[in-house]
């Protein structure tokens, strides 16, 4: 346990009998509040990221991509080395990284505008040439750090500060999926869309940020899990209503569940 | 390892070290003298006219130790690699040529506020745009001024031969990890395209170790490190700005390179860079030979640029001729070492692709002999 986690449970002395800790920040984590707005999934999904990397015991072999979107100071919070990249970039320099360090365990941390619109070369071509990295994918169908432009994601009608008459086919085509259009890459080994807005997405969403960990760790190939989360703030709704936001319209459009998962499927030759 | 590897890495362990005197191409020259200086990896993209830099590495780097080799499926892809490898402790190059270096500036941009090293190669053409592929000097305006967004400036050298080709990538290889900051080669197709014999053993063999700054696996316990280029706070962006200042300050200070030819008793002095000093070259040793006394001189750090020399050296002359494949680039940082002189500059231009030839150089040399005032010539800041 790390010196502040230490500290912080002697802020509050547990009695000495009958009581255990059975939550508190996960070891990879560094003692500092996240800064998202409220109703954001962020927190959680690098809180589950955190708990899986404690899990498997690999803190000391990570190594993080923060993006240019919400999560451009990811590194702030996690307690393993990080590099934050150029708005797209990630997967490249990601792909630079696990090179050069191969025993490293690499994760980019990508948001919807990052890797669906600008970063879309990147993304294909890391995944073709099967990198072993594992690409965590918010897709909350908005930009969120510059205020609520429509994202690559955004669902056809939705209004967003640079589709104020809703998302037009017409004009903007129609949402990127972004897992349905990886699935036919050679270097894939694990893809998946769950979900963050209910306590069983959360659940899915880390047992598959383990598979994928423990695939890149096996050298199987490329690995990314896209979570559905919501944006309330630029969405200009609860975090309740958010949530529903995810369930009754994102699901619809973006269904949950592996599109690959190499090690279900009949191998070549 | 094939068993045919195996065997000569037995009888040589530094059997993959490119090595002896060999007679190459610049574009060659350069990734050879990169691998002695121990760069262990390249990403990059191909363009005319660099590909033999590209396809040079896409086989010797798998030879070397821990080489890793990538054709990115683009410049700006290629640039963030050579990014994420810089990050992780690698000596990397890549190397493109005008466009694609435009592509890249992004990443450059970004390697400097990391204060990462790495070494980039521009085998300039004619721009703007696609232009075409015939060697040009369009290029030093964006290479001596940091050429990305930001206040930042990377090392630039220009090589005049293809053996300095290998030297200058072992130099910029040495000045970008001494200063953490990227190091560009600036040349053009007359270098890289062109062989020459290279002595490979003058250039020092380097094995390069990961530097304590760089980011891994953490085998024995250490803090997490952090490589970043935000700071969203002006006070502290001011005060990193304050501290790239001063490391360019003493790069200014310890760094900058020229050469002199024949300049000793010049009365015209002659400036130019990379393939066009060659040339310049030529022109001289023709006039001189016919006791006409001009000189060369010739920046081999484009930035930081000999201003202080070439003022110094400028004194006794009744002109400064400078020649460049461009409509006048290099002009500029001549007339700021001159300043406050009260001699003539003169600018011969040679653009859309066409080289000159020394005896095209010596006549407008003789020309300013004659007339150190000749109107036909004299530049003036426009």
């Amino acid at each position: 346990m790390s010196k502040a986690a230490v500290a912080l449970r002697e802020e509050v002395p547990l009695p000495e009998e009958g009581f255990e800790v059975v939550f508190q920040r996960p070891d990879a984590l560094v003692e500092k509040q996240f800064t998202y707005c409220p109703g954001c999934m962020h927190g959680m999904v690098h809180h589950l990221i955190a708990e899986v990397v404690d899990e498997l015991g690999i803190k000391n072999r990570c190594i993080g991509m923060a993006p240019v979107g919400c999560s451009v100071f990811a590194y702030e919070f996690f307690d393993f080395d990080f590099i934050s990249c150029a708005h797209g970039r990630a997967p490249a320099v990601a792909t630079g990284i696990k090179r050069a360090e191969p025993e490293s365990i690499v994760i980019s941390y990508q948001g919807d505008g990052d890797l669906a619109s600008i970063g879309t070369a990147e993304i294909i071509h890391a995944a073709n040439r099967g990198e072993l990295i594992t690409v965590v994918f918010i897709n909350n169908a908005i930009y969120g750090m510059t205020g609520g432009q429509m994202a690559p994601t955004s669902l056809v009608g939705m209004r967003t500060t640079t589709s104020p008459r809703g998302r037009d086919p017409k004009i903007a085509g129609k949402p990127i999926r972004v897992c349905e259009m990886l699935t036919s890459l050679g270097g894939v080994a694990y893809l998946t869309r769950q979900t963050a807005h209910n306590v069983k997405g959360l659940l899915k969403v880390k047992a598959s940020i383990r598979k994928a960990l423990e695939y890149q760790m096996e050298g199987l190939g490329f690995t990314l899990v896209e979570i559905l989360c919501g944006c309330p703030i630029n969405m200009r709704l609860s975090p309740r209503q958010a949530a529903g936001f995810v369930e009754e319209q994102m699901i619809p459009v973006f269904p949950l569940g592996d599109f690959r998962d190499i090690k279900k499927e009949p191998q070549e030759g | 390892m094939s068993q045919a590897v195996a065997e000569k890495a037995e009888r040589d362990e530094l059997w993959w070290v490119p090595k002896g005197r060999q007679l190459m191409k610049g574009n060659h020259a350069v990734c050879a003298g990169a691998i002695r200086a121990g760069c262990t990896a390249y990403f990059g993209y191909p363009i005319t006219p660099q590909n033999e830099a590209i396809e040079y590495m896409s086989d010797a780097l798998l030879d070397v130790p821990g080489g890793i080799f990538i054709q990115g499926e683009s410049e700006v892809a290629s640039i963030n690699m050579v990014m994420g490898a810089a990050a992780a402790g690698r000596r990397v190059m890549t190397s493109s040529s005008s466009p694609g270096i435009s592509l890249k500036q992004e990443g450059i941009s970004y390697i400097a506020c990391m204060e990462l090293p790495c070494l980039v190669m521009n085998v300039v053409r004619a721009g703007p745009g696609l232009g075409n592929i015939a060697p040009h000097q369009g290029d030093y305006f964006q290479a001596t001024r940091g050429g990305g967004h930001g206040d930042y400036r990377a090392i630039c050298l220009a090589p005049h031969s293809v053996h300095e080709m290998a030297y200058h990538a072992y130099l910029g290889f040495e000045l970008a990890c001494k200063y953490r900051n990227p190091a560009m080669i600036l040349t053009d197709g007359v270098i890289g395209q062109m062989m020459e014999a290279v002595d490979l053993d003058s250039i020092p063999l380097v094995k390069w170790e990961k530097a304590d700054y760089t980011l891994g696996v953490r085998d024995t316990p250490r803090e997490r490190r952090i490589i970043t280029s935000i700071y969203l706070d002006p006070e502290e962006m001011a005060a990193f700005h304050e501290k790239l200042i001063a490391k360019y300050d003493l790069i200014r200070r310890e760094e900058v390179r020229h050469e002199e030819y024949m300049c000793e008793d010049a009365e015209i002095l002659a400036v130019a860079y990379g393939s066009v000093s060659r040339v310049a070259t030529g022109a001289v040793r023709m006039l001189r030979d016919k006791g006409v006394k001009v000189g060369l001189f010739r920046p081999i750090t484009v930035w930081p640029f000999p201003y202080d020399a070439l003022g110094k050296r400028a004194r006794q002359m009744k002109a400064v001729v400078a020649f460049e494949m461009s409509w006048g680039q290099m002009i500029e940082d001549v007339a700021l070492a001159t300043h406050g002189q009260s001699l003539p500059l003169h600018f011969v231009a040679k653009h859309g692709g066409m080289v000159f030839t020394p005896a095209e150089i010596a006549e407008h040399l003789e020309r300013i002999v004659a007339d150190p005032n000749s109107q036909g010539s004299v530049w003036r800041p426009h």
